[in-house]
């Protein structure tokens, strides 16, 4: 092959290759821009567990498919993306196919977000939990008060111990795990001070083994009841089966995860974020911001096994500690 | 620190990183006897994932514990003739080969977790049991007679392990094809056979010490195991290829680990002193490594396939 047709070649190559650029492109447009009311709004969501984790991937879905029953809504998911890299390609590849909005579900993917979004101006990104758009209008960032599930969970547990010995399974100390278990400490402190709380953070939100050692060291230190937050508590709970220690749960309801020794759970209910932020995709109104959900505005929900025979008194400390929170009288005391 | 030191606590402790060394042992074990043939596999941890699904699996649907092992250790089995023929018969890298093992691994133990379970759903896993006599001892019986069987078998399978590579034909065939894979096969000795067998063997191992994970916490999740196959790995290297050094390093990670959390769980450390306090059984296994490679030497035909005649 001469010179010049080694040339000729390459140069088709590059006019084949940005023909196609621009289909696509103009695909991408067209999927975005051509949504018509009509059209069930497309939401795109990666998270870093599985969507079964009974934890903070769990909770999102089932927020998702509760959504889908007040909307049009089609949802498609990538789960277990618990590289970051990983998650980055699906957030730009979801936004690329023209999704309307696409949920990062990690306050990891916070960096990737902040590169990409300013790439798709007609897409609505949201991510959490986190309290930072990064000053663009097309990103949410939602929260969630977790410290107050936390604080009505510890006056529960205050009360429920015989041990005054109180146990909780952290896997890193951030965002709204350390809320959670802030709130939690702070809640068995201001019903009973006698009893100790031993906090253990395993710096992992995945080593499901080193959670149930981190339950067993707190067994064998006397605790009688545990809380956790993350994936990993699988691992927790089943220390607790084991040696008949009360779990309070968080994020999802875990109640499966042992009927007969879980009391409670808080459960993240995200449909109140999703659904402001629906609301503004559909009024042509988005206007990236932080949205918090908390015990008040029902982002945050106490669910009670049904299973478990909770005793009068303590229901009704737990429903005190609730509607102080709600109406502002009680503080969780956590910044 | 005083809260530490105290005979409950320790006992607890020690009792606790036997537990935890327990997995690392039983897969570091398998991945010796194949070292020590000249076959590296870096696929452990997928290996450990799927024996732990299958084991897991097997025990939710029939209640027997005793069927989730021989499923952990038939997975095992399995993955170790599929190891055999890619990295033997079709001579592929076999770095690579065990970098695609852990891949296969696990997507498809969270595939078949996904669409065969769904939800982790807890079981009836191992329960402790004490040893008639010596699990009455004062001290020593609570900490060392009071496990699950698994635990037992891994400690109990160092001696035979030793045994079998040092005081039988088939172990000196072993450290011969790793060492000098030409020689063996001049006097007669099927280096491929050899290997077959302990990839087989190991791969086994491996499977199983997914089973105990999941039997022993009675639940399976996406990617359990969490990096325990390259620890093992990693123990293989600071036990210097040897059974005894490999418990040794496995107890010394369980034990770290296990005060770690002790520390921990007592508000010993706590905030960035604790994850920093977190990173020392990692921190000590680079450490040995450094100090023991060093002073000893891999198996000279570690990953080198063997080709009668070049």
């Amino acid at each position: 092959m001469t010179k010049l047709t080694r040339s000729i070649v390459r140069s088709a190559w590059v006019v084949v290759l940005a023909a196609l650029a621009l289909v696509t492109a103009a695909c991408a447009d067209e999927d975005t821009r051509g949504r018509s009311p009509d059209d069930p709004i497309r939401i795109a969501l990666v998270a870093p567990s599985a969507s079964n984790d009974l934890a903070f991937t769990q909770s999102m879905v089932d927020s998702l498919n509760r959504l889908a029953e007040e909307y049009e809504i089609t949802i498609d998911v990538t789960d277990g993306t618990f590289v970051i890299e990983d998650a980055a390609v699906a957030v730009r590849s979801y936004a690329e196919d023209g999704f309307d909005i696409v949920l990062a579900h990690g306050s990891q993917y916070g960096g990737s977000l902040s590169e990409i979004a300013p790439d798709f101006p007609d897409t609505v990104f949201a991510w959490g939990t986190s309290r930072d758009t990064f000053g663009l209008s097309n990103v949410y960032s939602y929260s969630v008060a977790s410290d107050e599930g936390g604080y009505v969970n510890g006056v529960m547990a205050a009360h429920l111990t015989d041990s005054k010995v109180v146990g909780v399974v952290g896997p890193i100390e951030v965002g709204d795990i350390k809320a959670y278990i802030d709130g939690f400490v702070n809640g068995v402190d201001a019903t009973d001070s006698s009893v100790t709380v031993n906090v253990n953070y395993i710096d992992s939100f995945s080593d499901v083994a080193l959670a149930a050692e981190a339950a067993q060291a707190h067994v064998e230190a006397g605790a009688d009841v545990m809380t956790g937050v993350s994936q990993m508590t699988v691992g927790a709970t089943g220390v607790a089966r084991e040696h008949g220690s009360l779990w309070f749960g968080a994020q999802s309801d875990q109640t499966p995860l042992g009927e007969e020794i879980v009391v409670a759970s808080v459960v993240y209910s995200w449909e109140y974020q999703l659904r402001q932020i629906v609301d503004d995709m559909l009024a042509g109104e988005v206007n990236g911001r932080v949205i918090v959900a908390d015990l008040a505005n029902g982002g945050l929900t106490m669910v009670y096994n049904p299973g478990f025979s909770l005793s009068d008194e303590v229901k009704s400390a737990a429903d005190a500690a609730e509607a102080g929170l709600k109406d502002g009288s009680i503080s969780t005391g956590v910044q | 620190m005083s809260d530490f030191f105290t005979v409950s606590v320790l006992l607890a402790t020690v009792a606790a990183g036997i537990r935890l060394a327990a997995p690392f042992l039983l897969a570091a074990l398998g991945e010796t006897l194949g070292q020590r043939s000249g076959v590296l596999n870096l696929g452990v941890e997928g290996v450990m994932l799927l024996g732990a699904y299958g084991a897991y699996y097997a025990t939710l649907r029939t209640d027997s514990v005793l069927l989730g092992i021989l499923v952990g250790l038939a997975v095992g089995a399995f993955m170790g003739v599929v190891y055999g023929v890619v990295t033997l018969a079709l001579k592929a890298e076999q770095g690579i080969s065990g970098i695609g093992v852990f891949i296969f691994g696990l997507g498809l133990s969270d595939l078949l977790f996904q669409r065969q379970v769904g939800t982790p759903t807890p079981i009836d896993g191992l329960r402790d049991w004490e040893v008639p006599l010596l699990g009455g001892l004062p001290w020593i019986g609570e900490v060392l007679f009071h496990q699950n069987v698994l635990v037992y078998a891994a400690f109990l399978l160092v001696p035979v392990l030793w045994y079998l590579i040092y005081r039988t034909p088939f172990g000196m065939n072993v450290r011969a094809v790793g060492e000098t894979p030409e020689a063996a096969d001049s006097l007669g000795v099927s280096v491929n056979g050899t290997r077959y067998l302990t990839i087989l063997i190991g791969n086994s191992m491996a499977g199983l010490a997914g089973a105990a994970l999941a039997l022993e916490l009675g639940i399976f999740q996406q990617n359990l195991t969490n990096g325990h196959g390259f620890i093992a790995i990693a123990l293989v290297y600071f036990g210097a290829w040897r059974p005894a050094g490999v418990m040794a390093g496995s107890l010394v990670f369980g034990l770290v680990s296990a005060t770690v959390l002790q520390w921990k769980t007592l508000g010993i450390v706590a905030g960035t002193t604790a994850s920093i306090v977190g990173m020392f059984p990692a921190v000590l296994t680079i450490l040995v490594l450094v100090i023991v490679s060093r002073r000893t030497g891999a198996p000279s035909a570690l990953t080198r396939p063997f080709e009668r005649g070049r």
